[in-house]
């Protein structure tokens, strides 16, 4: 293998030891710069390591988003953390095998093909040599560079690796206290800290004494920063729901609700649009143009726990504890913000509750730091609001998306072009050189932020992520509208661009295949040569009969994406029914991801995708009022429940031969767009804005 | 700050706190028992569900003072109950954090019903948010632990 094919996570972290170590007799130490939000992940690289180093599972203790000790692998986004921290993790775990096996080739004087290795003994045909990984461990020099070049297991000789293990995390999820908002030490000081309604906002007044008559708490004030400190959790959260309530602001950027519906970002300015095409139009004569709007709004991440950080400054050190998806860009930002040596600060993961995206996690753990070095000595915990976690923590950024094609006269594409606009999806810390965390800016001293960017391309996109489609078209061009000035902050979330455009893409290739007078599944076979693609369209359509008609007052809908063009394929079907309200029954997915690690774990990824998605796409909107968000309950911002999700079939029919490809956000955009031609199969009339609320379908039945 | 009693999970606890502190306060912070998890603060999500007489309550809002006398259960009862074995078995669950309160809903809907139906199922877990997707793992895994009790039972 070449270096420069190596995983990212190998080429930015090249020596052995800095993923693996060999501790103490019997114990293995596995490192790994990717943090469990939720998805399992932790679980399935614990089983990439046992499997290349054949040791049992239980030998090994994985460490997991260090800044202190593990391999910085950058954010766990992307759904990259199999395809390339797993990948990187397999190469360096083979190899170290392969080490082990030479060494103990020359201490026992026999060819390396004599030997095997069972949970970290070396046999000689088949009968135990005396030797192991500890024994032979102290004669390796660890700190050399991976080659890559030692072979990982052929599919044939997986033992671990496709296997459902359980999750190791869950146990101490059921009636444990594994979370960040659980950490208690001794020296624990409760706070909560007031961030500003409405961007550039002035705190004109707040009633501290009045909040102190609550309790027994102190404050901490910077700027228009305000936070309440005590010892007691219910006297703080009194005092601070109190100040809160009654703080002055002036100023700042109001929101108008209009600036809620995504339509209004065609009204904003933007960067100089940003052409990329591919191919050219295929010169047969166009007898159909179509042309389309779609859109979708700011969402939120909506974890079930407020976000939380903890932060102790002792000596001149700050120790932060994040749920955070980047602890190495949180140093960085923490320290440029308070004014720090990046050295001195040592932040380290602890899991959180689900997350799917750049929620308020990094803001909140700076928000620790902030109380933490003016009440040096003690453990600080800062939880945040409910209001603030849907409030002000970043959004999913709204986007509109516009599509034209000129069809021939057999219905396909001559040309097709889509007009993104869109503000960042990349506004996490460090992102465009910027500090990129929300209490800062309303310190005394702000830090001087760039204005935003969105993520590059060669990153996978922002809100071109999934812009092009990966259908067989002869030309395709994309026009990039960056939107510079949105209302509200926008970041990461699940999917990026990629949830709106194949949303867009993949309803508009239904208005093709309508417009061509040909079956939506075949139009899409008939438009696709990749054999995945293919493999993955027929097996859905095979799983919902979708040859067969649905019962009386059900309808279909179905959609294809391969998540970024680079990871897994995703087919989906959904058969729902339209009354006032749409009611999806059931979902069948088909999902090609190479070698799949954990198969129960890609399922539960996938299908709570779908069901994430499905909500997005039925009810959930970032909505404003009085200036401000007004979407900041759950009784404000609903969300999908226990009385509303389908019943979902996966089948995962990836050759074990190929290697594992991401599977955390491929059915994000897929979801919406089947849902989106299921419901104009119902009403015969397209919903081309999300979300697919009794208000829209109301207006497209009067319409239709 | 008032001498608070409380029966939780069978056993006889005190703590100082004020009258009106939520109970959620006493049970994580006072008693140390954190597997009630804050979510809101304005039941809308369920995270902090406990039982209170065999009844789901929100403890998040439900003065502590006003649990005096009355049974209390958290999900650290149900360490060994077939509730979270069936949870684990099907791993019924993504992140987790939703699950402390799901689990004390369908206790207090298996104490109740024996055998309940898909809908009572449902109708038992509304209340309650998961953001993660894992509704149909759980439906199930209460399904199964019915199941097993039931088995138990006969």
């Amino acid at each position: 293998m070449i270096p420069n094919a190596l995983p990212l996570s190998l080429q930015d972290n090249p020596r052995l030891d800095q993923w693996v170590a060999f501790p103490a007799p019997g114990r293995v130490s596995v490192r790994t710069g990717k943090v469990e939000l939720g998805q399992g992940v932790l679980t399935a690289l614990l089983q990439i390591a046992a499997e290349e180093l054949d040791v049992a599972p239980e030998r090994i203790d994985l460490t997991s988003g260090d800044t202190a000790s593990t391999p910085n692998e950058g954010f766990t986004a992307g759904s990259l953390s199999i395809q390339v921290g797993g990948a990187a993790l397999r190469l360096v775990t083979a190899e170290l095998r392969a080490l082990m096996l030479e060494q103990a080739a020359r201490q026992l004087q026999c060819d390396v093909s004599r030997l095997a290795v069972a949970d970290g003994a070396i046999l000689k045909e088949g009968v135990p040599s005396g030797l192991d990984y500890w024994r032979l461990a102290p004669a390796l020099d660890l700190s050399q560079a991976a080659t890559g070049a030692a072979p990982v297991k052929a599919p044939g000789q997986l033992r671990l690796v496709g296997q459902d293990l359980p999750r190791t995390d869950l146990p101490a999820k059921l009636g444990g206290a594994p979370f960040i908002q659980d950490l208690a030490p001794p020296d624990l000081l409760h706070a909560r800290v007031l961030h500003r309604p409405r961007r550039g906002a002035r705190l004109e007044a707040v009633d501290e004494a009045g909040a102190a008559r609550l309790g027994a708490v102190t404050f901490h004030r910077s700027g228009d920063v305000v936070a309440v400190i005590g010892e007691d959790e219910a006297e703080v959260q009194a005092a601070f729901t109190r100040l809160r309530d009654r703080a002055r602001w002036s100023g700042g950027v109001e929101l108008k609700e209009t600036d809620a519906e995504a339509v209004t970002l065609l009204d904003r300015p933007t960067a100089p649009p940003r052409v990329v095409e591919r191919g050219a139009p295929s010169g047969a004569p166009v007898v159909r143009r179509l042309e389309a709007t779609y859109s979708k709004p700011y969402i939120a991440h909506g974890s079930i726990a407020p976000s939380c950080g903890l932060a102790k400054f002792e000596e001149g050190r700050l120790t932060v504890w994040t749920h955070a998806q980047g602890v190495f860009a949180l140093r960085g930002s923490i320290a440029r913000a308070l004014g720090l040596d990046p050295a001195l600060v040592h932040v380290i993961h602890h899991q959180g509750a689900g997350c799917y995206g750049h929620n308020g996690a990094d803001d909140a753990a700076f928000d620790a730091a902030f109380v933490a070095l003016a009440r040096p000595g003690r453990t600080v915990r800062v939880l945040w609001t409910r209001e603030d976690e849907l409030g002000v923590a970043p959004f999913g950024a709204a986007m509109v998306v516009k599509l034209a094609a000129g069809l021939d006269a057999s219905g396909r594409p001559v040309d097709w072009n889509i007009d993104v606009f869109s503000p960042s999806h990349g506004g996490r810390p460090g992102m465009n050189g910027a500090v990129n965390l929300l209490t800062p800016l309303s310190l005394a001293t702000p830090p001087d932020d760039p204005a935003p960017m969105d993520l590059p391309d060669a990153a996978g996109g922002g809100a071109s992520r999934n812009a092009f489609l990966l259908y067989d078209l002869p030309h395709q061009k994309m026009v990039h509208h960056f939107i510079t000035d949105a209302p509200v902050r926008t970041s990461s979330m699940r999917g990026l661009g990629a949830f709106a455009n194949v949303f867009a893409l993949e309803s508009f290739l239904d208005e093709a295949a309508e417009a061509a007078g040909l079956d939506p599944v075949a139009y899409r076979l008939s438009l696709m040569s990749d054999p995945r693609a293919r493999a993955v369209i027929e097996e859905a359509a095979r799983m919902c009969h979708w040859d067969m008609s649905p019962p009386d007052g059900i309808a279909r809908g179905f959609a294809f994406s391969r998540y970024k063009n680079s990871a897994a394929y995703l087919a989906l079907a959904v058969e729902l029914s339209v009354e006032e309200e749409v009611r999806v029954s059931r979902v069948w997915c088909a999902v090609d991801g190479g070698l799949i690690v954990n198969p129960d774990g890609a399922r539960n990824q996938i299908e709570g995708g779908v069901i994430q998605a499905l909500s997005w796409t039925l009810k959930e909107q970032v909505r404003f009022s009085e200036g401000a968000v007004s979407s900041s309950t759950w009784e404000t911002y609903p969300i999908l429940r226990f009385s509303e999700v389908p019943r979902i079939e996966t089948q995962l029919i990836g050759d074990p031969a190929h290697p594992p490809l991401g599977i955390g956000e491929v059915s994000q955009g897929p979801t919406a767009a089947a849902v989106a031609n299921g419901v104009a199969a119902a009403l015969g009339a397209r919903l081309r804005h999300l979300p697919l609320t009794r208000e829209r379908i109301m207006a497209a039945l009067l319409e239709a | 700050m008032d001498e608070i009693a409380l029966r939780v999970n069978g056993e006889d606890r005190t703590a100082r706190a004020d009258a009106g502190a939520p109970l959620i306060h006493v049970l994580r912070n006072l008693l140390d028992l954190k597997a009630t998890r804050y979510g809101c603060g304005q039941e809308q999500c369920g995270a902090c569900m406990v039982l209170l007489d065999g009844k789901p309550t929100f403890s998040c809002t439900f003065p502590a003072a006003e649990a005096v006398g009355r049974e209390v259960e958290t999900a650290e009862a149900l360490v060994s109950h077939p509730l979270r074995e069936a949870f684990l078995e099907l791993q019924a669950g993504q992140c987790g954090y939703c699950l402390s309160g799901i689990l004390m809903s369908a206790k207090g809907l298996l104490d109740r019903t024996a055998d309940p139906a898909r809908e009572e199922i449902v109708a038992a877990l509304d209340p309650h948010l998961c953001r993660c997707g894992a509704h149909e793992r759980i439906i199930g895994a209460v399904a199964l632990a019915a199941a097993r009790l039931r088995g138990a039972a006969a």
